[in-house]
């Protein structure tokens, strides 16, 4: 006990007199401890705190307060209350002391046992005793976490202090400069009013100490370890001032005066700031100043030249109108609503009459605007806009002006259907007529830049439900019936297509009866028919083409679909029957159009199944009979390899999204089929049996090239449907893809073996598989007619295995970096890397159901890329080119963060890339290198010289897509720091000259901005 | 914008932009030359902005594409513009922030002239003169303020 008394003594002793300060940390241990009491660490201190010498009563209350700070949690209830008067009576000492003391208090009110009513009594001391602005940065940071250890845990007890607390407060934090201290100052203030703690008298007062700020101005000074933004201060004030309306009568007329400043980010704050208040303000407190509110903001929408300003106006307008309409009125009260909009629409409305001047669409901005605050806002304006709208609409004959009158009308509709409930009538029942006979004048005009607008103006009616008349939506139809078969302009087309997408789901009935009928007879007539229909304008090809697509867009209601998809089928058996126009060309735009159907009802469970069922047997039953027909001499349109590639997505969508009941259903049948050539998945029976699409080499070798239909059913099933057969059937995959002779059937094959390789489950089948394919491949690498099939298969099972992580992907992966050197194949291998790690549209991706691991290319980049950066090396001169082609491949396809890191050991490579004679690696290097250029200045330092006279060197290359991605990357070198180009201005700019008289009108227009950026570097006004 | 200043036109009357140029078969074609045509000298000089509104000199209608002449073979460009007013204290600045734009966007090999279409302004002359003196525009270009205006004029919203 003595010897612990002794110790503690010591300990005093040195840090005091010492000047020893790691010693604190040892009285505090202590004092955890229990080796020492904080009573005996006072005692200790005893004759040191009555010192006359200030700075020594001062080291003394330095060592108790760190002591305090590290052990407060253990201190008894009797301790924290001699200890708070201690510390309060100390506050009258020495200024010197007032630091010390202050930490002390900070540590005492974090104690859970400070007794009742000693909050009270330090906040008093402290507000009594201390001048906090006097203080240094940290001390009143102290203070300020004193106020907020109470608020935290003593709300009740600072509440009975009434308006002292506010008032304290407002005494402290008068005149502080600190960005860390305001941030904990401004969330005082915002609790002491979100809190209901009393401000009596003090409002205006409070609000003074902190609207101060406003708006704020702080830039962080370079390297600042604090992290603070000016984004941060602005949220902690505006907090502040939007969080009570009793601020508004104060608050209004300054944010006027700063919306009226010249500096565009106080108009922005300003603006922002008027909107959060709008959330809290009511009607009375808005009363006097809308006037002064509106002219501000309809002054920035009418003159501002920044979209940003005109934005949030705009949005401050509408967050008004909402307000007002939001409050509840006593009965005898003046609707503020109803005045303020009559000013807007005084202000406004004879803008929208002069439809070629500048104002008309700021005018019609902020009418829109402030109908978009409320339902009740948004009837008052449109019913007076409207009626104006369609009296100009006919006043004015010329199409521009018209056109901007019926886009202003098309806002004001969108506008009002979005207030609309479904039962509402929605206002317009009277204006009914007028707007109909508009917007089908308007739909019929002899200019076609009002069409697109109408067709939009028809939709937002037409979708209001019971709006118009039965016969109206005929009409409507009919009129985009219309556009599709007859416009010449084909924007007007696809606005109509859209259209008739849009409404579809709304009125199928009437997109049955009326519009798919005429559609149908576009598509059947022959050619000869259309010659005597003399007055066509628009080539029959284009017609069929849109008749098509229509097709395709309304498919958005089942009841439609049901319509199409037979419609469509029936059409490429026509094709296959010898009927019609057998071009391959039609059968392409068919699957597209099915693809996109199906692409519509993947999430209609119904749909889906009705597709599914219908679409995939049909394409199958009539590749296959196409396949097994002795063909003679010419051979079937549906199996030319376009045709079957376009029907591949179709199957694809159609089975993605299988339930896995109907998946294993077709799974059995479809396997069977290609293994067996059973047909029991056709409902017909006039199918020859000798289907048989795996036999190579023989009369049958054109059915080899329905495995790519395979290929897109299998592959795209979801991983939970098991399929049947798996073993034999990739045995037969195998075989195909190492001795199909077409390309298209072994690569086919390659995919889809790579493809059901990626999903199958981990085990015997797949390692004996594996086995046997590595094998097979090796021989096929071996012997010269072989090898490009071997490549192919490597290519796709590597990739399969890549994306799975599977442990034989790196061998693979070995394998083909090792054949970059390989004479003949290097080349093609090094561009079949762009296949390995870029996403493959149809098959092996994620709406396949892949398997794929989140972070493959970063795992393939960090494992690979040192290999191949070596083999370039290592390599002999004409490889080198393949090492760069894979490397630029690889480094393409890897998000820009992950290459960010690894671009100062890349970057030198690179440039000797660019070097490298081959125009793909160019390309492909500087399509690599142009996001990189700006992000990092600090790399390019080193390398600019070099850097720059490469680009300017590859401006003159004779391939034009070199030359204009070389001027993008130049251009994005002026995103650098200023200092860094300087020097090389005139230079790149003497070298620009070239390019702007180059042949391609292309390659001029990117010189044209990359050098007029150029000049702007470092001049006056850019 | 200054908050109370008061525009010389606050209300001018606004033209439909042309749309981006389609880009044809025959310029994606590596080997086939694209000559410098009218259409090409507009684009560089539509999206010029105006020095006192948000606006382009096209949507002000003061350059308009057959007021642009170019021939490719003898490498000359003649452009006319129209101020928005007789009086358009701006005439000069535009013209300059045109004959700019064409001077760094061509060739070397191009004559390049700027001039006011006849009849559409008070000075026209004497604005045409200190236009076609290369002397007079190189001493403009050496005043910082009037460079400073040129370059935004030049900047900004490019063909947005």
């Amino acid at each position: 006990m003595a010897e612990a008394h002794s110790a503690l003594w010591g300990l005093v002793e040195e840090f005091v007199v010492g000047e020893q300060d790691s010693r604190s940390a040892e009285v505090a241990a202590g004092v955890k401890d229990g080796i020492f009491t904080v009573l005996q660490v006072v005692e200790a201190l005893g004759s040191c705190l009555a010192n006359p010498e200030p700075r020594s009563r001062a080291k003394g209350m330095q060592l108790l307060s760190r002591v305090l700070l590290e052990c407060y949690s253990r201190l008894t209830e009797k301790e924290v209350e001699v200890l708070v008067l201690f510390y309060e009576n100390r506050l009258k000492d020495h200024h010197l002391i007032t630091p010390h003391v202050l930490k002390g208090l900070m540590a005492l009110s974090m104690c859970d046992v400070l007794p009742q009513g000693l909050a009270v009594s330090v906040l008093k001391s402290v507000f009594q005793e201390v001048h906090v602005q006097s203080l240094m940065q940290i001390d009143r940071h102290t203070v300020y976490m004193i106020i907020t250890n109470f608020m935290k845990t003593r709300e009740e007890e600072l509440k009975s202090l009434g308006a002292d607390f506010t008032y304290g407060f407002i005494q402290v934090m008068d005149g502080e400069k600190d960005p860390r201290n305001l941030l904990v100052a401004f969330h005082i203030v915002q609790d002491i009013i979100t809190k209901n703690y009393a401000l009596g008298p003090f409002v205006e007062e409070l609000f003074e100490v902190t609207s101060c700020y406003f708006p704020i101005d702080f830039t962080p000074p370079p390297n600042d370890p604090h992290g603070i933004t000016r984004e941060h201060l602005i949220v902690g004030l505006r907090a502040v001032l939007v969080s009570t309306s009793r601020f508004a009568e104060f608050f209004l007329p300054l944010l006027i005066e700063k919306m009226d400043s010249d500096v565009q980010s106080a108009k922005l704050d300003s603006l922002q700031t008027l909107i959060a208040c709008c959330t809290v303000y009511g009607q009375k407190d808005l009363k006097e100043f809308l006037s002064g509110l509106w002219s501000s903001i309809r002054r920035e929408v009418f003159q501002t030249a920044s979209e940003k300003i005109e934005a949030e106006g705009l949005a401050a307008l509408q967050a008004l109108s909402a307000c007002l309409s939001r409050s509840i009125l006593s009965p005898d009260a003046e609707d503020l609503l109803d005045s303020f909009l009559n000013s807007i629409l005084q202000d406004c409305k004879h803008h929208l009459c002069e439809p070629d001047m500048k104002l008309v669409w700021p005018s019609a901005k902020l009418l829109q605007a402030a109908a978009g605050g409320s339902s009740r806002a948004c009837w008052k304006v449109t019913a007076n806009v409207l009626p104006l709208l369609l009296e100009q609409y006919n006043q004015h004959a010329q199409s521009s002006h018209r056109r901007t009158i019926l886009e202003m009308t098309l806002g004001f509709l969108k506008l009002q259907s979005r207030w609309l409930d479904e039962e509402d009538d929605n206002g317009l029942g009277n204006l009914k007529e007028a707007l109909c006979t508009m917007v089908f004048s308007a739909v019929t005009d002899s200019s076609t830049q009002l069409h697109q607008v109408a067709v939009r103006t028809l939709t937002v009616l037409a979708m209001q439900q019971g709006f118009l008349s039965s016969s109206d939506i005929d009409l409507v139809v009919d009129h985009l019936t219309r556009l599709i078969l007859q416009e010449t302009d084909s924007e007007s087309c696809m606005a109509a297509i859209e259209a008739s997408g849009t409404l579809a789901k709304v009125h199928p009935s009437v997109f049955i009866s009326r519009m798919l009928p005429q559609l149908c007879a576009n598509l059947q007539t022959e050619p000869m028919d259309i010659n005597l229909n003399e007055s066509r304008v628009v080539p029959e090809r284009f017609i069929r083409q849109r008749c098509l697509e229509a097709l395709a867009a309304v498919s958005t209601h089942q009841s439609i679909l049901k319509e199409t998809v037979p419609i469509l089928l029936d059409y490429i058996g026509r094709v296959h029957n010898g009927e019609g126009e057998t071009n391959a060309e039609n059968v392409v735009s068919i699957c597209r159009s099915l693809h996109r159907v199906a692409v519509q009802c993947q999430l209609d469970s119904e749909a889906l199944q009705f597709y599914h069922e219908i679409v995939l047997p049909s394409l199958l039953s009539l590749t296959v009979q196409a396949a097994t027909q002795d063909s003679g001499t010419s051979c079937n349109v549906l199996l030319r390899d376009d045709v079957l590639t376009a029907m591949v997505p179709v199957i694809t969508a159609a089975c993605t999204h299988l339930t896995p009941e109907l998946a294993s259903k077709s799974v059995s049948q479809v396997v069977a089929l290609f293994l067996d050539g059973d047909v029991s998945l056709f409902s017909e029976n006039n199918l020859p049996s000798n289907f048989q699409p795996f036999q190579v080499n023989g009369p049958t070798e054109l059915q080899n090239h329905l495995v790519s239909l395979l290929m897109a059913f299998v592959c795209s099933l979801p991983r939970n449907v098991e399929i049947p057969h798996l073993r034999r059937l990739l045995q037969h995959l195998l075989s195909l893809s190492l001795s199909g002779c077409s390309p298209f059937a072994y690569s086919s094959a390659s995919k889809c073996f790579a493809g059901l390789i990626n999903k199958c489950p981990q085990g015997d089948l797949l390692d004996d598989i594996l086995q046997v394919t590595a094998q097979r491949i090796d021989v096929g690498l071996v012997d010269e007619p072989s090898r490009t099939r071997a490549i192919t298969l490597l290519v796709w099972v590597t990739k399969a295995l890549v994306l799975r992580y599977h442990p034989l992907s790196g061998q693979l992966t070995n394998k083909m970096i090792g054949l970059l050197s390989d004479k003949q194949l290097g080349p093609s291998v090094a561009n079949m890397f762009s296949l390995l790690v870029s996403d493959s549209p149809d098959i092996i991706n994620k709406a396949c159901h892949a398997d794929i691991r989140i972070m493959f290319r970063q795992r393939f980049f960090t494992e690979n890329v040192p290999k191949l950066v070596q083999g370039f090396n290592s390599a002999n001169r004409d490889d080198k080119p393949n090492y760069l082609k894979a490397l630029s491949h690889v480094l393409n396809a890897l998000p820009k963060q992950v290459l960010m890191p690894e671009l100062p050991s890349l970057l030198s490579l690179l440039l000797e890339a660019l070097s490298c004679p081959d125009k793909v690696v160019q390309l492909s290097t500087l399509t690599c290198l142009e996001p990189l250029l700006q992000e990092a200045p600090e790399t390019l330092k080193v390398h600019i010289d070099g850097l720059i006279s490469k680009l300017v060197s590859l401006t003159l290359s004779p391939a034009m897509a070199v030359r204009i991605t070389a001027l993008k990357c130049i251009l994005a070198l002026t995103k650098l720091p200023l200092h860094m180009l300087l020097p090389y201005k005139q230079q790149v700019i003497r070298a620009l000259a070239k390019p702007l008289d180059d042949k391609k009108r292309l390659v001029r227009k990117e010189a044209v901005e990359t050098r007029c950026q150029w000049f702007l570097l470092g001049s006056p006004g850019s | 914008m200054v908050g109370g200043s008061q525009l010389e036109n606050a209300n001018p009357l606004i033209y439909r932009r042309a749309g981006e140029r389609q880009v044809t078969a025959q310029e994606e074609d590596e080997d086939a030359p694209d000559r410098i045509d009218d259409r090409e000298i507009f684009d560089l000089i539509r999206c010029i902005n105006d020095p006192e509104h948000p606006l382009t000199l096209e949507e002000l209608n003061v350059v308009e594409e057959i007021r642009v002449k170019v021939s490719d073979e003898e490498s000359t460009v003649s452009v006319e513009f129209t101020p928005t007013i007789p009086h358009c204290s701006m005439a000069t600045l535009i013209g300059l922030s045109i004959k700019v734009k064409l001077l760094r966007s061509l060739p070397e090999r191009f004559k390049v002239d700027v001039h006011i279409t006849p009849g559409t302004h008070a000075s026209e002359h004497a604005v045409n003169k200190q236009l076609a003196d290369k002397e007079r525009v190189a001493a403009a270009l050496e005043n910082s303020h009037l460079l400073e205006v040129v370059n935004q004029c030049l900047s900004g919203r490019s063909s947005a």
